[in-house]
């Protein structure tokens, strides 16, 4: 395994050196406040740089995990520090370890009270959330998932906005309920199995009926997370509470990880009950795509309502991952079925870099205008022409126009849902549709027409420093609209792999 | 064994009850008034009682005094939590009371008595040791939650405590006596013995029964029998509190393992029951009337009893037939909650001070202004307590519902998360006072640094035990190996 010839343990030091940059900033406090920055960017710099390495050194031939790192942890229990990354963990970690150093050029003159822990809590953030991503133990896996609530209540609450209080306790409460039926779930398969490495989980044999208590603990987990129509009602109110880092955080990497739990542990270790319950799943999908963006056409608050447009895409990603269990019925469709999980993948990363594109955009008019509303605003375009046209590039990604990242993770749920059933093809596709008017009219709302108010002639357009993050996510989401291959390459063996293993039945 | 013989292993106990009579002669004699000398002394019983303990651990069962007493792993290790809690006590409580002026040299006595009442506890192997222990470490209790003679509020706690702990004691040396009538045993094994042979009075064993489970659950402060708790906690000074919350329990604990599993686990199927309904209860009553409280010791009191929930939840297993000590969680259940306990009472004396006690929430707010390394810490117990990762108090949650899990009661296990989640709320709410309230006057921590560095050991060590609790679940599993 080339992970022979690693010496220095990437992912540990993914996982823990913006965790002790983070306490080391912590520790420094609010003195050194120039120096805190810079050291809170060089380290966030530096570890993406370090992630990008995952990408390059990544065997795309292998179906085993790669970077493998493991030591004994807990060994009465047999609980393991067991690490390890494959084609779906790495995108997702290059996204955390990108939108991270994003989130600290944002907050560079805009955050005033407890800079220090500001930035600290980012870090070791980040940190948590790779954790999740890498970790093949499901203890330790679960030990990150809940670990990172702490820092993000603690964002939301106190740098967020008037209402930020119920917020960040709605979002604890919320995602902690649902995580630990997950545990208990962990446990009980820990009581047949004797251990919590992921990929014996996923040998065990299971009853049907097992599976099914087993899947709806997963869910209450991951439904919550992602979020599902209807349990995403604490996402809006996070969002808007939340500060634009915070905001950025939640909706490119938290809700991934949601989704990246049912493609880790729902699918492959409950894969009967899975597609016992794909309609049922596939239902909630498109309920949360067609209805939220309904939802999402009527807010007044900017936040609000790509918080919404957030709940309905990630309805793609669900979608995507139940949507293989219809196709599998049909015999030789596994082809379709790795399109869809690929698909889902593909719209999670892509989802990612533009929510955090919008509510950076929002984050920037709002430094200026300190209003969320669109009424506030109009004729944008006139004061800030070069904010405009980044804002259009991220509001046509949003709605899905080809060529930008957004086109090509729902183009292909929508085409492998038309080999399942063409009806929820048609529905789904409502979304291009939906998506354009939500985006478009709030685009045209706030940026066109004439010079709304006194506030919005003052405007002064993007600084350097604005520009710098808004130009890197452009470039992203072009990049990936226009050249996914590289992205797909790095998935395809692992998902062919996952396809054939939720192929089989573990009913014993 | 000869008696001669005997007596080494009763080393500790001895040496604590020389100890304490020596801590009250040098109290007459001192003149001093900030009665360094008792307390130092205090300090010294404990330390060399618990290298005694540590100096006898045993690597077996040992039963002594014709079965009255047994030394056993188990034993060592509650007594040097015993030991070890009881010395922090005495570090916070000396501090507490002496910036209050309210100094006295009995408090020490009075608090080395009960932990030798405590040690007879855990040592206990007949009906009438566990009793003689518990008085002891009651009667000690009930005088020093009295200590501050000029308050009211302590007088009617301690009366409160007095009253309600009498007739707790007085049900379980009922069921004691029913046990004893039927049998003609006070010595545990031999009951156990007793009641494995096939009977036809079950019924008057069961009857015994209750009253030792009424009794159990009043020491350890579950629901239905805990109103005496949160009016003693908010009542008693500080310092009283927190060696309230945190030794005791231990010896409580060891009161429900030797009484029922060392004595009754042939009735197993019939407590079992029992502590469910009191383990729900209590998870229900505790969690939820905690979040209407203002007063942080109220609050914590009733978390308390949320927590004794969770500890009753992992005594419930007991010794299954083919996995031998379920219980084991039980145990690190107790060690985190002393530990995270004592945190938590102990940042109630460091943040008051004469004239201030702190014990209010709002006295908290914007803390995370005024010193942010303690509200860090307060955020480090907070969080514990949750039961969330990555502190201690998540392995020990952890701990107890992965063996429920593992006998079979998953519906219990999905009840204890569901109640867990409940109780998040209050402790985020002390968070949010910390961090999200702005207040124009910011309160002042008015301890001394022996406080401080306490404190902030403690929450490092609940870090620490998070991130590598390999260790203390290693030694939780091996002494119930024998």
């Amino acid at each position: 395994m080339s992970s022979m010839f690693q010496s220095p343990p990437l992912l540990s030091l993914l996982i823990w050196a913006p965790i002790l940059g983070g306490i080391f900033v912590l520790l420094v406090g609010d003195r050194q406040r120039e120096a805190s920055k810079l050291f809170s960017l060089v380290v966030s710099s530096l570890i993406f740089l370090l992630s990008t390495l995952l990408y390059f050194r990544f065997d795309t031939t292998s179906v085993l995990m790669q970077f493998v790192e493991y030591s004994v942890w807990i060994d009465t229990f047999n609980i393991n520090y067991h690490l390890g990354v494959d084609g779906i963990s790495v995108p997702l970690i290059l996204l955390t370890t990108f939108t991270t150093v994003l989130v600290m050029i944002a907050c560079w003159v805009v955050i005033e009270t407890r800079l220090s822990q500001y930035l600290a809590a980012f870090l070791i953030l980040e940190g948590l959330m790779i954790g999740v991503f890498v970790s093949l133990d499901a203890i330790l896996f679960y030990f990150f998932w809940e670990a990172m609530l702490i820092p993000m209540f603690l964002i939301i609450g106190v740098w967020g906005g008037p209402g930020r209080i119920y917020a960040t306790i709605k979002f604890f409460l919320y995602t902690f309920l649902g995580s630990v039926f997950m545990l208990v779930a962990l446990l009980y398969l820990y009581s047949k199995m004797g251990s919590f490495y992921i990929f014996d989980l996923y040998r065990l044999p299971l009853s049907l009926a097992e599976q099914k208590w087993i899947f709806i603990a997963f869910l209450l987990a991951f439904a919550v997370k992602i979020p599902m129509w209807p349990v995403h009602t604490w996402l809006p109110d996070a969002h808007v509470e939340a500060p634009t880092g915070g905001s950025v955080i939640l909706a490119a990497i938290l809700l991934k990880m949601g989704g990246y739990g049912f493609i880790r542990f729902s699918l492959p270790i409950t894969p009967d009950a899975g597609a016992a319950m794909a309609g049922f799943m596939i239902v909630l999908s498109l309920i949360a795509i067609v209805y939220i963006g309904f939802v999402a056409l009527a807010q007044q608050d900017m936040k609000k309502l790509i918080a919404y447009s957030s709940v309905s895409h990630m309805g793609f990603v669900t979608l995507g991952f139940f949507i293989v269990f219809s196709i599998m019925e049909q015999a030789g469709a596994n082809a379709d079925a790795v399109m869809g999980l690929a698909g889902a993948m593909m719209q999670m990363v892509s989802h990612g870099l533009i929510s955090a594109a919008l509510f950076l955009c929002v984050g920037v008019m709002y430094d200026r205008v300190h209003s969320r509303q669109i009424a506030d605003y109009g004729g944008v375009a006139n004061t800030m022409p070069v904010f405009a046209s980044f804002m259009m590039l991220f509001a046509m990604a949003n709605a899905g126009l080809p060529g930008t990242s957004g086109f090509v993770g729902e183009f292909l749920v929508i085409l492998s849902s038309f080999r399942a059933n063409a009806w929820i093809a048609v529905i789904a596709a409502t979304v291009l549709i939906l998506g354009a008017a939500y985006t478009l009219w709030m685009y045209k709302r706030v940026i066109f027409g004439d010079v709304a108010n006194e506030k919005v002639a003052g405007l002064q357009d993007v600084s350097l420093r604005e520009t710098s993050f808004l130009l890197l996510l452009a470039v992203a989401v072009l990049l990936l609209g226009l050249w996914p291959a590289p992205l797909f390459e790095l998935m395809e063996t692992t998902l062919i792999h996952l396809v054939e293993h939720i192929s089989q039945s573990k009913i014993n | 064994m000869p008696v001669t013989a005997e007596i080494l292993f009763v080393l500790p106990e001895l040496a604590l009850l020389a100890f304490a009579c020596l801590v009250l002669l040098c109290d007459v004699f001192s003149k001093s008034p900030n009665k360094l000398l008792t307390y130092l002394l205090a300090q010294v019983s404990l330390a060399v009682v618990m290298v005694l303990v540590i100096y006898l651990y045993p690597d077996e069962r040992v039963a002594l005094f014709n079965q009255h007493f047994i030394l056993d792993p188990l034993s060592a290790v509650l007594k040097i939590t015993v030991c070890a809690a009881s010395i922090v006590v005495f570090l916070y409580s000396y501090h507490y009371f002496r910036q209050r002026d309210l100094l006295q040299g009995e408090y020490f006595v009075l608090g080395l008595f009960a932990v030798l009442g405590m040690l007879v506890m855990v040592s206990a192997y007949s009906m009438l040791t566990v009793y003689l222990g518990l008085e002891l470490m009651s009667l000690s209790l009930y005088a020093m939650v009295a200590m501050n003679k000029e308050s009211g509020t302590a007088s009617e706690a301690a009366m409160k405590y007095f009253v309600l702990g009498a007739l707790a004691s007085g049900l379980l040396l009922y069921g004691i006596s029913i046990l004893y009538g039927v049998t003609g045993t006070i010595i545990l094994p031999e009951l156990a013995a007793h009641l494995g042979s096939p009977v036809d009075n079950r019924t008057v064993f069961l009857f015994g029964l209750v009253f030792v489970v009424v009794g159990i659950a009043f020491k350890l402060g579950a629901a239905p029998f805990h109103s005496w708790l949160p009016d003693v906690y908010e009542g008693s000074p500080t310092a009283v509190t927190l060696f309230l919350a945190t030794a005791p329990k231990v010896a409580a604990f060891a009161m429900a393992i030797r009484l029922l599993i060392d004595g009754l686990q042939p009735l197993h199927v019939d407590w079992q029951g029992m502590l469910i309904v009191l383990s729900l209860l209590s998870m229900a009553v505790g969690n939820i009337i905690a979040i209407s409280q203002s007063n942080i010791k109220r609050m914590l009191a009733y978390s308390a009893i949320a927590h004794a929930g969770f500890l009753i939840l992992g005594i419930l297993p007991g010794l299954q037939a083919d996995q031998g000590s379920t219980y084991a969680g039980a145990l690190f259940y107790v060690i985190a909650y002393v530990i995270m306990s004592m945190g938590a009472f102990g940042f109630i004396i460091l943040a008051g001070r004469k004239g201030h006690e702190a014990d209010n929430l709002d006295d908290y707010k914007g803390l995370a202004d005024a010193s942010p390394w303690f509200a860090l810490i307060m955020l480090l117990f907070m969080f514990s307590l949750a039961g969330v990762p990555p502190f201690l108090g998540f392995w020990a949650k952890w701990y107890v519902i992965k063996e429920v899990v593992a006998i079979g009661h998953i519906w219990l296990a999905v009840l204890a998360v569901v109640f867990s989640v409940i109780g998040v709320y209050y402790y985020l709410r002390v968070v949010k006072l910390m961090y999200f309230d702005r207040v124009e006057t910011a309160p002042e921590i008015g301890a001394d640094t022996q406080v401080r560095v306490l404190i902030s050991l403690n929450g490092l060590a609940i870090l620490a035990l998070g991130f590598a609790p390999g260790e203390l679940i290693r030694i939780c599993t091996a002494v119930l190996g024998f």
